[in-house]
Parts: structure tokens; sequence; C-alpha cells
């Protein structure tokens, strides 16, 4: 049984990581990582089973994938907080010679990051590969990719999806950050996304919806049921309802922090609603 | 000189997929992907030796990119296998980003490459690749010329750690180079001494300037000649170690003369050791259809038009 109030009380400190990391370079989006906080704490400490050490082919542990990568505060925090690298060197986000570029990368040599991703819609296909690989290695763990609803814009995540439910990668759980945001205004607006759980189901995959996504007992019980539908022949699809900026009031059910960073007094009023839990870095 | 002979007209791409055979059976961790062109790549054999490393991707070549850079984090070596085309422009983006950005050890394979697709015309015929993917930092870039060079490219870039861009074509032409070639990247091959000129040749430029070489020899102008089978990173020292000693230069290559192999070398020149330099290649324009002959002789592309070359360039020394 999952310890909430320790899981509730990272959330809140991750959610002053991204507030102050973002404020303190004046960039970098808090938006959609406020809004998918409580998820990545749930993935990366009572979801997914990791190894201690980092690897980059983690083999014999499952692998996460951040597709939308601008939303890098909220991974750098969590990673920082689940021992992949010094809680510390959060300070260091998008300044020069940083690990911590403005969206991740293994090319600054950052423990827990395995694949670069910024340029969207191509986490879902590179997860694919990790599956296959995992499959072709007789590995049983599984592979989890988070992308943003609005990413799904891009053509490639369609091939991707078609690939994955014609080629059974069933070791493979997709969720999609199902905010109804995006950077020019809601995805309604933008570019209508239309019934997306009948389109992945149209295109093969097995389907469920997460309603409360940013509810932590919402989010394990819901992504350990999606961990149950694997292995049955069809990749998985989670559909995390989340609202943008959660967390933060005057930053929630709206697009405009998408990638904007808050000033002094805007900082002070979001930390103001997440007291201190674990320590600042 | 020294005596090349042709053993016999061979596509380069068959080099690639009789070299992935033999990769298929002495390492494991190969595998090889195809967006729904398998005959045409001439991986047909590794499918159906290893069908549980063979993916068929379909015409999704973005994709492919993606699926082949994840399979690297399982540490398998991925080979990928469509047109240059569809190899290069279509999927920058994926390769600059999840490959050479992310450092991922994947092989893109690419067929057709050039004008010398012939028939199929300007669409598939990319006379730019060379330079796309050269720009993008930490990618080898080769491109062979004859079916032994390619076949011998194709073992060897399995035991090189990094992404890699192999580019090779579709028609059959001269197979002159040994079988039991020790290829070896980044490192030219001298194939003739000479000291009035240098020619510096790729892919299937090595055997016209062959030609080029032989003409000239008979109105008594040696050449060194020199292939260049990886054009990043360039064998700085071979090529200015004959150039200080014959003063001038023809490059030749089957691709655009902004980008390719050519801008390699004048940049190498222009700051180690000016010299006059004519570049044997397609002229900032699109292909068309036609047959692979008619379309080199009309682009500029053959022994001819090396010999032309050089006889301008010694004129400027």
């Amino acid at each position: 049984m999952a310890d909430y109030k320790a899981l509730e009380d990272l959330v809140i400190q991750v959610r002053r990581d991204i507030l102050r990391q973002v404020h303190k370079v004046n960039s970098g989006h808090p938006g959609g990582s406020l809004g998918c906080t409580e998820f990545f704490v749930a993935l990366y400490n009572e979801l997914m089973e990791r190894n201690e050490n980092f690897t980059m082919d983690g083999i014999g542990e499952d692998l996460f994938f951040l597709s939308n990568g601008h939303i890098s505060p909220v991974f750098y925090s969590v990673l920082a907080r689940a021992g992949y690298f010094p809680v510390e060197e959060l300070n260091t986000f998008r300044l020069l010679n940083s690990r911590l570029q403005g969206h991740p990368t293994t090319h600054e040599g950052l423990p827990g990051v395995r694949i670069a991703s910024g340029s969207l819609g191509q986490g879902i296909s590179v997860s694919i590969g990790a599956a296959l690989a995992k499959k072709l290695n007789k590995d049983k763990h599984l592979i989890y990719t988070l992308c943003g609803d609005g990413e799904l814009q891009e053509g490639q995540n369609w091939e991707a999806i078609m690939y994955a439910a014609g080629n059974n990668v069933d070791n493979l759980i997709v969720t999609v950050d199902l905010n109804g945001q995006q950077i020019d205004g809601s995805t309604k607006n933008v570019l209508p996304l239309g019934n997306l759980k009948a389109k992945f189901e149209a295109f093969g995959w097995d389907v469920m919806d997460i309603e409360k996504g940013n509810d932590l007992k919402a989010i394990v019980s819901g992504m350990k049921k999606a961990k149950e539908k694997t292995g049955n022949g069809k990749p998985v699809c989670v559909l995390l309802h989340t609202v943008m900026g959660n967390g933060v009031d005057f930053m929630m059910h709206t697009h405009d922090w998408h990638g904007k960073a808050p000033n002094d007094q805007q900082l002070e009023t979001a930390l103001s609603q997440n007291p201190v839990t674990l320590g600042d870095y | 000189m020294k005596k090349y002979t042709d053993t016999g007209k061979k596509d380069t791409r068959s080099g690639f997929g009789d070299g992935l055979t033999e990769l298929g059976k002495k390492n494991k961790d190969v595998v090889a992907l195809c967006a729904d062109l398998t005959g045409s790549l001439k991986m047909d054999e590794f499918k159906e030796n290893h069908p549980d490393r063979f993916f068929q991707i379909g015409i999704a070549e973005a994709n492919m990119i993606g699926i082949a850079a994840g399979m690297t984090i399982g540490g398998k070596i991925p080979f990928t296998g469509t047109f240059a085309n569809f190899s290069t422009g279509r999927v920058y983006d994926q390769i600059r980003q999840s490959v050479a950005y992310s450092g991922k050890n994947v092989k893109i394979c690419a067929s057709h490459a050039g004008i010398t697709l012939g028939e199929d015309g300007a669409t598939h015929q990319i006379l730019e690749d060379l330079g796309l993917m050269k720009m993008l930092p930490g990618m080898t870039v080769i491109n062979t010329c004859d079916y032994n060079q390619t076949k011998a490219a194709t073992i060897a870039i399995a035991d090189f750690e990094g992404p890699v861009y192999l580019r090779f074509g579709r028609p059959k032409v001269a197979n002159f180079t040994p079988a039991d070639q020790n290829f070896q990247i980044g490192k030219a091959v001298q194939l003739q001494e000479g000291t009035d000129v240098t020619i510096i040749a790729t892919g299937h430029l090595v055997w016209e300037a062959l030609q080029a070489a032989e003409t000239l020899n008979e109105s008594g102008i040696t050449a060194d000649v020199i292939n260049i089978h990886t054009i990043k990173p360039l064998d700085d020292e071979a090529i200015l170690k004959s150039v200080k000693k014959t003063g001038c230069v023809v490059t030749a290559e089957e691709h655009n003369f902004l980008g390719g192999l050519g801008e390699s070398v004048a940049r190498l020149l222009s700051t180690h050791h000016p010299a006059p330099q004519e570049f044997i290649a397609t002229q900032d324009t699109f292909g068309e259809s036609g047959t692979p002959e008619q379309l080199m002789d009309k682009y500029g592309l053959n022994a001819s038009a090396i010999v032309n070359a050089t006889k301008k360039v010694i004129a400027r020394k």
C-alpha cells in the first residue's frame, strides 16, 4: 500500500521545484509540468520497477520516455528527488554549461534521460523501439511514455500508433496528458483532436481513461489497471485527464502558463499555496 | 599506372544486402528495419534468415528512425534501409533529435542515391543528402564506390559506435576494389599515384575518375586518384599530402556542388593549403528522368567531364 502522505508531500515539493526553476531563469514551461506532477511522482515512486544505478540500456527495469520534452522542469525535479542526480543541480536549469538543458537530452550525460525530446511527436516511436528491444532481450519489463495531447497533431505519432497495434507491441503504456491546452489556446480551437479514445481504439489499442488525472490514488490505481492490460497483444493507452497548472490557482484552467515564468510576486503567491514539505534545493 | 579491372558489373545496394546477410550471421545485436522497400534494398536474405530481427515498418520513415533510436537503448545495432531521399530529407528532424543529438548507434543505410536512380526522376533523386548528413554533429558519412566496398563498409560500421549514414546506389556499376579489403572508416584509399593533379572522387564517380586518369595519362598528365569513401570525418592528411604534391585538385561526386565532398575539400584547402579546385558535381539543380548513363552525361558526371576539369585546373596552377 502506497504511503500517500509521503507522495503528497513529494508532489508539493516538486511543484515548488518547478516554479523555482522557471522563475530563476525567467523561462521554461510550468503549466504542463504542474499538470503532470502527480503522474510523475506516482510513476517514479510507486509504479515503475527501477534499478538503483542508471544505465543507458535499462536492462532489467521499466523505462520511461518523455515525448513532450518541454515539461522538463517536472521531469528534472522528479528524477533528482528519486536520486538520479543531486537535487541542488536543479539550480542550473537552463543555465550555460548545465546538464539540465531547456529540453531533456542525453548529450550532456544527465542520468535518467535516455533520449532527447523537445521537437514533438517522436517519443512514441522511440518507445516502440525500446519496447521491441526489451522483447528481443527477453526482458519482461515495461516501457512507459508520456506525450501531450496537442502533440498528437504531429503526424509521426499516428505512424507509431498504427505500428504498435499492428505489431502487438504490448509491453508499452502510452499516457496522453489530456489537459486540452496548447500554446495558442485550447486544442479545440487550435486543431480539434476529436474522440481520442475512439481513434486509439480504431487503431487497435487498449484504451482507458483516468478521469482524475491530478489525484494520486486515482493515478496509481488507474496505472496499475493499465499495467494489468499489458502482455495481451495490444499496446495500452491511458488518457490522463489533467488540469494544466494544477496546484497554483492562478495558473489553472488556462493555456497562459504553458511557457511563461512567474514574476517575483507571482512566485511568492504560488509558493505560499505549496508550503515546503521536503526542503527546497 | 596501376591497372584496375571490372570483375563484373554489380549494384552497390547488393553489396549492402550481402554485407547485412553476413552481419546477421556474426552479430546477434544487428537488427534491420525497412520502410516497404525490402527488395530494393536487397534485405530479403537477412529477413529470411532472421525474421525475429527484421522489422517491416511500412511506409513510415519517421517512425522507422524513431524505432531504430529506441532499439539502441536496449543494446541493439539497428540498420535502417530505404531510398536516400526518404532516409534523409524526409526524416531530418527525427535523425537530428532522436539519433544524432541523442548520440544513438543507428546505421542509416540509403540506396538509390543521386541521379543514377534514373527513370523515376527528380522526386526520388536526392542530390542533397550528403550535405544534410554531414552538417549533423557526430554523424559519420560514407559513400561507397562499388559492390565490394559497400559490402565491406556495411560490415565495418556495425563495429563502430555512433550514428552513421551509409550511401549507395541503384545501378549496376564496375566492381573493381578488392573483395577482401579492410574497410577503414575515415581513411582515404589512394588508387593512382601522379604529380600533376589530385582527383578526389566518391561513390560512382570513383570508377569514372580511374577512367579519366587513364585518358589523361595518354596525354602525359599523371594524376593522384583518391577514393574518399568517408566524407565525414574527412581524411585531411591524405588530401593535404597529395595536393601539396600536385598543386591542384578536381573533386567528383554524384551530388550537388553545394554541401558535398567538394565543399569539404575546399574548406580544408582554404584553411591549410589553398589550391585551384574544380568541382564535378551537379550545379544546384534537380535531376530528371532518363537512364543513368544519359543523366551522368547530361549533368557532367563522368570520365570525360573529369578530364576536361583536370585540364582546366592544371591551367589555373
